[in-house]
């Protein structure tokens, strides 16, 4: 027995669409049979994990809260896979960025200006950038593979953190817990609403329109697209790969670190070792929910944003873990690279083949 | 005219009947019947596209028919897969070799020989097989060092070692010298006389004269005729393949003018992978209005000269690479653009253009710095003009004939003939100073071949200078003011069309002008 996958003849292009709803309609019918085995009222249970954090204003904020992030790094993400660039490090450029944003009010706390704030933008998207430069310089310097370093240097940032809050960061008057001092003033996003929605949606969704008319109506977008799908059409057009290959990471990079700034600056308020639930891993299913497209992202970056607030749903009303946050995600994930590669692919099955008699050698 | 094989059901070895095969809406065949005899050569011949691969395909279990039965020696078989088929007795000779370079050539025969097959001495075999047909090849030889006719041989070699009943080869000589083709015919004679049959795939009306015995003309995945190839003309061939008479290219002698627009002075290159070729010391000449055609066996260098000119490759030191009277060392491919130069690389998909993009992307491609448009289609911050590309489209389109289901379509969407004839077209839209043309007409139906090479002669015609690489020596022929011959990386100097004849050009192609040096290794 043999299982072959056969590229369909005729591509289905109007399913490329389709993907992404039937691998949420998927999720959620697996959701309901897991909720079942668990002993749980499926339809209650996904009620509300779906539904019900869209039913009152709090919780509404707070998908909005969550979605920030995720579509800022999100859109970079997905232009960065558009050019065949893996950039699996986000959530390193993220704890990166948020670092170096912090260098103002923890270094400069008595620098209260809207300029403070300024500054700390731009530090925290040029940490990221840089932090993402990394896995850029390995790849065209020396051919290294960036999926393996851009996630290690994960763990480097992480940790980096880890040491600055316990250590030199330290909060002096915090009585030795792992924080920095709390920011205060210009050296938070302004809020609004009940005081958890922030500046940081308005420059998210600002981002995801810029890089959406990039992609479609700018050469750097053109280049992006013909050098990640056709290397050698791209050499043809006089595009370099290896700028390419920065470009990504630099872009990709400072995002997550401008969306890193933005969570410590905003609903998280001070350094910590723990400053994101995985933002950075996840917006690599927003990306790919998204269709690798920005306008697609804002969309699919709301959809995770309540499965993390729905998740939170579940361990309250009904005492489930809220891993199931990560189950759902992982779910959503599986299903919709299963149903690209069902679109593009069918399956075949290949009995053994037949034995006949051969001819006698010579 | 009719072909005689229906009287003798006794040598009817594979016979299709009422074959269709269906990819969603297209039909690749329709409903095509014919016998294949042993001991007869049987031209399957057709342009691109006219379905001939999908039909062989289904004989060799590479595909399944949607309707119609196969039956090999009177019985009804399900070819089931290319295994099965070399069970039966099919043994098939691709176009693109699957070899592994850095592995000899007993190697890669015992690989792909089935276990029973591999026993005993297999070099010995191999040495045999190939001296009793003709087909020199040493057992031990690494495939990087062989030739292009050798490393066919291999894979004739290794069908042959299965004993097969019918051996389909499709378009041999496409990769051949005229001396190698010649080779070639010899076995294919010696192993019909021995009975067996050969399916023969090619448009190449001349040689399916001089080897074939009866010839089936597809067009459109139909059946149009079954012809004795001895009675019919080339001309009547190739009629009944196009369905019209083709178009002749015309050419008034070149209006010479004396300037240089490229000049290649002492180029060395190393190769950039290992199995790539080495440019060795090649120097050329290309005035205004003159068409120098460089001949020559596919992968013999080509690519490698191409992106050296074009700017791609980054040239090594101590050569010079002039583009119209500037020195271009050290220039990309788009500042080369800007001095009036084009390009047309041999691959039309994934180098030449992009497959999921539409037409006016692809436009952008090669134009977006040449400034040569009316304002510039890059405008940076304000974006891409897309109405002037949409206009370009438009023009390029109706100049040059190319046929598409809409008008912006997707390039993967056009066939080989019309998407060759928009990226030719989209580079003579700019009316270039300076044209190199990598194969241009490769894989290309009769009709456009024709457009393309009248386009590329009437450019040089208003003072252009154009360098045609071709291993097609009739295009070459039809096109050339001058002929130069890569072999091995080395460039011949180059001649007057005129002095040259075909077999002149063959001995050249398989390496008369190299210098002995750089032969010693091989």
């Amino acid at each position: 027995m043999q299982l072959l996958l056969e590229r369909r003849s005729a591509a289905l292009g109007w399913m490329n669409l389709m993907s992404p709803v039937l691998a949420i309609g998927l999720t959620v019918l697996m959701g309901g049979l897991i909720f079942l085995a668990m002993g749980q009222p499926p339809l209650t249970a996904l009620y509300l994990y779906f539904i019900d954090p869209l039913t009152s204003w709090w919780s509404v904020e707070e998908v909005l809260v969550k979605a920030s992030p995720l579509i800022l790094i999100g859109v970079g993400l997905a232009v960065c896979f558009k050019g065949n660039v893996w950039n699996i490090g986000a959530e390193g450029q993220l704890t990166a960025g948020a670092l170096m944003g912090a260098m103002i009010p923890v270094l400069f706390g008595d620098w209260q200006s809207p300029l403070a704030l300024v500054a700390m933008l731009i530090l925290g998207a040029l940490g990221g950038a840089l932090f993402g430069c990394i896995p850029a310089w390995l790849k065209t310097r020396f051919g290294v593979n960036e999926i393996l370093t851009s996630l290690m240097l994960v763990y480097i940032a992480q940790l980096l953190l880890d040491w600055m809050v316990r250590g030199p960061w330290n909060d002096p008057n915090g009585y030795n817990f792992p924080k920095s001092a709390a920011f205060e003033g210009w050296h938070l996003l302004p809020t609004w609403g009940d005081g958890r929605m922030h500046f940081g949606l308005v420059i998210a969704l600002f981002t995801a329109l810029i890089l959406y008319w990039m992609m479609r109506n700018n050469l750097k977008g053109f280049e992006v697209k013909v050098v990640g799908s056709a290397p050698r059409a791209g050499a043809f057009a006089g595009f370099s790969q290896t700028k390419m290959i920065w470009f990504c990471f630099a872009l990709s990079g400072g995002l997550a670190g401008l969306a890193g700034l933005i969570e410590v600056a905003g609903p998280v308020g001070q350094l910590q070792p723990h400053i994101s639930p995985n933002y950075g891993f996840t917006a690599i299913i927003v990306a790919f929910l998204g269709r690798l497209n920005p306008l697609g992202v804002i969309f699919s970056g709301l959809l995770l944003a309540i499965s993390y607030i729905g998740g939170e749903g579940v361990q309250i009303e009904l005492g489930i873990s809220d891993k199931t946050t990560q189950v759902f995600q992982g779910m959503l994930l599986f299903f919709i690279l299963m149903c690209d590669t069902l679109i593009l692919y069918r399956i075949r099955w290949l009995g053994a083949p037949k034995n006949s008699t051969l001819g006698e050698p010579s | 005219m009719q072909n005689n094989s229906n009287n003798d059901a006794q040598s009817c070895l594979l016979r299709v009947a009422n074959l269709t095969k269906k990819f969603g809406e297209f039909v690749a065949n329709d409903n095509l019947t014919l016998n294949v005899e042993a001991g007869k050569v049987h031209a399957l011949l057709g342009e691109n596209g006219a379905g001939k691969s999908t039909l062989v395909k289904m004989m060799y279990g590479a595909l399944q028919p949607t309707s119609g039965v196969i039956e090999w020696q009177g019985e009804q078989v399900v070819v089931a897969s290319p295994a099965h088929a070399r069970d039966l007795g099919i043994g098939m000779v691709f176009q693109h070799f699957s070899l592994f370079e850095a592995l000899t050539v007993v190697e890669n025969i015992s690989l792909a020989l089935p276990p029973q097959l591999r026993q005993g001495d297999l070099s010995q075999r191999i040495e045999d097989l190939s001296k009793d047909y003709g087909l020199p090849l040493n057992p031990s030889a690494l495939v990087a060092d062989l030739s292009v006719g050798e490393r066919q041989r291999i894979e004739i070699v290794r069908c042959l070692l299965q004993q097969p009943k019918l051996l389909i080869m499709d378009e041999p000589t496409a990769v051949l010298t005229p001396q190698e083709a010649q080779a070639l015919f010899a076995t294919l004679r010696r192993l019909v006389d021995d009975g067996c049959a050969v399916l023969y795939i090619s448009h190449r009306l001349e040689e399916v004269k001089q080897i074939c015995h009866d010839a089936t003309i597809l067009r459109h995945g139909k059946l149009v005729s079954q012809v004795d190839p001895q009675v019919e003309t080339a001309a009547t061939l190739a009629q009944l393949m196009v369905g019209a008479s083709v178009h002749q290219v015309s050419r008034q002698s070149n209006t010479q003018l004396d300037t240089v627009l490229l000049e290649l002075k002492n180029l060395n290159q190393a190769a950039k992978t290992p199995f790539g070729v080495d440019l060795v010391d090649v120097n050329l000449v290309v005035k205004a209005g003159e068409i120098l055609a460089i001949a020559g066996v596919a992968g013999n260098g080509q690519g490698e000269l191409f992106g050296v000119i074009s700017g791609e490759n980054k040239q090594a030191a101590g050569a010079s690479v002039v583009l119209m009277e500037e020195a271009c060392n050290g220039l990309d491919i788009n500042q080369r653009r800007a001095l009036g130069a084009a390009f047309v690389p041999e691959e039309r998909i994934g180098h030449g253009a992009v497959e999921h993009l539409s037409l006016t992307d692809n436009i952008l491609l090669s134009r977006h710095a040449c400034n040569d448009t009316e304002s510039p289609l890059n405008r940076g911050i304000m974006g891409i003009d897309r109405a002037q590309l949409a206009a370009l489209n438009r023009t390029i389109g109706t100049d040059y004939d190319v046929r598409k289901g809409r008008e912006d379509a997707i390039a993967g969407s056009l066939s080989g003939g019309n998407l060759q004839k928009f990226v030719v077209g989209r580079e003579l839209n700019r009316k270039p100073k300076l044209l190199v043309i990598n194969q241009p007409t490769w894989g290309v139906d009769a009709g456009a071949a024709a457009l393309i090479r009248q386009a590329v002669i009437d450019l040089s015609r208003q003072g252009s200078a154009i360098l045609v690489i071709s291993q097609d020596l009739d295009e070459i022929f039809e096109l050339a003011d001058s002929i130069a011959v890569i072999s091995r990386g080395q460039l011949s100097k180059s001649y007057a069309a005129t002095e040259l004849s075909r077999e002149q050009i063959g001995l050249m192609m398989a390496g008369s002008h190299e210098q002995s040096t750089a032969v010693a290794g091989v």
